[in-house]
């Protein structure tokens, strides 16, 4: 099976070790990865602050990246959820098509590939921020937390308030850093009550806002894309 | 205290004092969670829930839809019934519709019962400037009244207020205002409701006006419908000599039968409950019986506007539960007065630009009070998707210009042509990349950010890179 890869803009400049781990994983699980060099942004933070006309030529531009593939897979609840959601309205046929074969990565894995023992290996206890957008909006459910159980050595901590927005919310963080920075703080201590080693997410936009407030705050976790903790295994662990 | 709040920060300075108000945070905290978990519980009862809620969402769009029709049907009935309806365009209009009708039975006071149509047009206010004093006799709406306050919440609003809070303020301020608060009234919630009902009793009983709202009209008889919790909309609603209603037009219902609906659908949503202790509903006038006379003050106030837009209309199906304000995220750390309006929280957000329009800072800046977390659209009895409204409200803001949306723009423009070359974005992602030792760890500009927040750290190198060197080589590039 050969899939495209959409990292997203905010995954190749700055987590570039998700997008590694997604390909990894997914080879590790025989599947061929490709990765269109031509795709930029989805568009959503353009979107989502209510710039339209700047959102559309990215539309365009990402659904005609992504033509003719049969599978394209995201490690981003969010970005998922904008192509899914909001593509079909904003572009064309092809975006409307683009919309049907998203998958976020959880998703591609556990209904695609139908795995969720994934073959990983990490030794830690993690708790787990399922973000809005997901939840929501995509309705992932438990397969997260599924592909999280089935990882050897790993030890789930329930986190208080899962459900609860971490805060971020593109340039919510900005337009209103006080509210938001509020948020994160209760998601952090909420994190820190479970005694866990990680705060395990996948999205890479929610876990800088909580990542951010948790180094700041010094708190006695750190946050991890769930990529990076799926694609560590007993040969080569993620430390 | 105005109805309209005129002269209210905008929303990112409002919420920055609530936040930093511990006190206020945690009873917010406290309210929201406690009623949020009940909602939860009292909808899980009904294995027909999504019905009932596509039920309720299609009954308020069709509705709106024939607006026209069913509110000249709602007009007929009501004359019928011995009531009069007057037409209010707009705030100034229905104040003074009702200030005349209040003069014309020579009474200085009048009884009101919670009304939020009243509230979003300053009624007190336009009363007290013609010498008419007004009395609001729902608990929390009294609260706020004697504590010279602004409501903060649909439901509750006094939800800001605890019970030590609500005791000082009956001990010092009932008196001026009618029956003073029994001689050491302690903070018990039963002694805090006996100090209301004792001073609201003497009120009901001497009032010879009423002015109330609705929750719902039925176009097909002619009825307005209330739904409220402690009787004493009862006492408003059938007391008095004249009663007056101020209701906003999308608040008909073509039928008897729609009400099903939300009978099921508005106490679970709002208070948990199953079904609301009181339910009224007041047809015209009745020989013997309730007022003698009726009058129904049909408030338009924006809503026709907000009709014509095709995804903000959807905000008139609001059947003010405040299930949205209870789950909001930004609604229970900010408090309801930041929003600057009668009507707080996510739907707030959604409804006071459209009713007033995006043109002062504080309609503005409410589109963007939220994270478009989705948690209020999950629970709207009537499947609002305020998420969506508040993108499309934020176009128009972003269009209008205005205050730093011009520079925004902008910005939104460069990075727009950068992200359509993908060569030029990998040399930005590359040169910062290089200079990462240089950023610093606070970068100027970035204060709302680094405020609070540690930036990340930049990588080695971004993934294209990554991939260039470790993967290109093995597939062909080319589509499947
Ligand atoms: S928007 Fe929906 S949830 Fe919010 S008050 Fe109105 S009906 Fe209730």
């Amino acid at each position: 099976m050969r899939v495209a890869l959409f990292v997203t803009c905010v995954n190749d400049a700055v987590y570039p070790s998700t997008g590694i781990a997604t390909v990894r994983l997914l080879e590790r699980l025989g599947v061929e990865v490709d990765f269109p060099e031509a795709q930029t942004c989805c568009g959503q933070p353009q979107f989502n602050t209510g710039y339209r006309a700047q959102t559309e030529p990215l539309v365009r531009r990402t659904a005609a990246v992504f033509e003719g593939y049969e599978y394209v897979v995201t490690p981003s609840g969010s970005c998922a959820a904008m192509v899914r959601q909001h593509y079909p309205k904003i572009g064309d046929a092809s975006a409307a098509s683009l919309a049907s074969r998203t998958y976020e990565l959880t998703e591609f894995l556990v209904d695609v590939l139908q795995v969720t023992d994934v073959g990983a290996y990490f030794p830690h206890t993690v708790t787990y921020h399922p973000s809005c957008h997901g939840l929501r909006m995509l309705g992932l459910g438990d397969r997260p937390r599924r592909l999280l159980e089935a990882v050897d050595g790993l030890e789930l901590r329930e986190l208080p308030g899962a459900d609860e927005c971490c805060g971020f919310g593109g340039t919510f963080a900005l337009k209103n850093s006080d509210v938001s920075t509020a948020m994160g703080q209760d998601k952090v201590n909420n994190a820190v009550s479970t005694g866990a080693d990680v705060l395990c997410g996948a999205d890479n936009s929610c876990l800088m806002h909580i990542g951010g407030v948790l180094r700041r705050e010094e708190a006695p976790l750190r946050a991890l894309h769930l990529a990076d903790i799926l694609a560590s295994t007993r040969e080569e662990p993620l430390v | 205290m105005s109805g309209t709040f005129v002269g209210m920060p905008s929303f990112p300075r409002a919420a920055k004092e609530a936040v930093h108000n511990k006190t206020l945070r945690d009873n917010l905290r406290h309210a929201t969670h406690t009623i949020r978990d009940k909602r939860a519980k009292a909808v899980a009862e009904l294995a027909d829930w999504a019905e009932l809620r596509e039920a309720g969402k299609q009954i308020k769009d069709h509705t709106l839809r024939h607006l026209d029709r069913y509110l000249v049907q709602l007009e007929t009935r009501v004359t019928e019934a011995g009531g009069t309806v007057h037409w209010a365009a707009d705030a100034d209009e229905a104040n003074r519709i009702v200030a005349d009708l209040v003069k014309a039975t020579g009474e200085s006071e009048v009884v009101k019962v919670k009304s939020m149509a009243t509230q979003e047009i300053g009624l007190n206010e336009a009363l007290e400037a013609e010498g008419i004093a007004a009395y609001e006799t729902d608990l929390a709406e009294l609260i706020v009244q004697l504590g010279d306050d602004r409501p903060s919440h649909i439901l509750v609003p006094a939800i800001h207020r605890n019970r030590g809070e609500i005791r000082d303020i009956f001990r010092e301020k009932m008196a001026s205002w009618g029956r003073a608060a029994p001689h050491g009234l302690s903070d018990t919630p039963a002694d805090l409701a006996e100090a209301a009902r004792l001073h609201l009793r003497e009120k009901f009983l001497r009032a010879k006006v009423g002015i109330s709202g609705a929750n719902f009209m039925v176009a097909e008889t002619g009825t307005l419908v209330v739904f409220e919790s402690e009787g004493n909309g009862r006492m408003c609603l059938t007391l008095p000599e004249t009663l007056i209603s101020v209701v906003g037009i999308e608040k008909v219902v073509p039928t008897w039968r729609d009400l099903e609906v939300f009978l099921q659908t508005l106490p679970r949503s709002s208070t948990a409950e199953r079904m609301n202790p009181y339910t009224s509903t007041w047809t015209g006038t009745t020989d013997g019986d309730g007022p003698r006379t009726f009058h129904l003050v049909l408030l338009d106030n924006g809503r026709t506007d907000t009709l014509a837009d095709e995804v903000g209309r959807q905000a008139l199906r609001c059947i003010r539960c405040s299930a949205c304000l209870n789950v909001c995220p930004v609604y229970e750390r900010a408090g309801g007065h930041a929003y600057g309006s009668v009507y707080p929280g996510p739907i707030g957000a959604i409804l006071s630009p459209q009713l007033r329009g995006t043109q002062s800072e504080i309609d503005a800046s409410l589109p963007y009070a939220s994270s478009l977390c989705g948690a209020c659209y999950e629970v709207c009895p009537v499947a609002i998707d305020i998420p969506e409204v508040l993108v499309h409200l934020r176009e128009r803001v972003a269009d209008q210009g205005g205050k730093g949306h011009r520079l925004e723009k902008a910005a939104m423009k460069a990075a727009g042509w950068v992200l359509d070359h993908p060569g030029v974005l990998g040399t930005g992602e590359r040169v910062a990349s290089r200079t990462r030792k240089l950023h610093p760890s606070k970068l100027p500009g970035a204060g709302a950010w680094t405020r609070s927040r540690e930036l990340p750290e930049m990588p080695a190198e971004p993934f294209r890179d990554w991939w260039k060197k470790n993967r290109k080589p093995k597939t062909d590039g080319k589509k499947p």
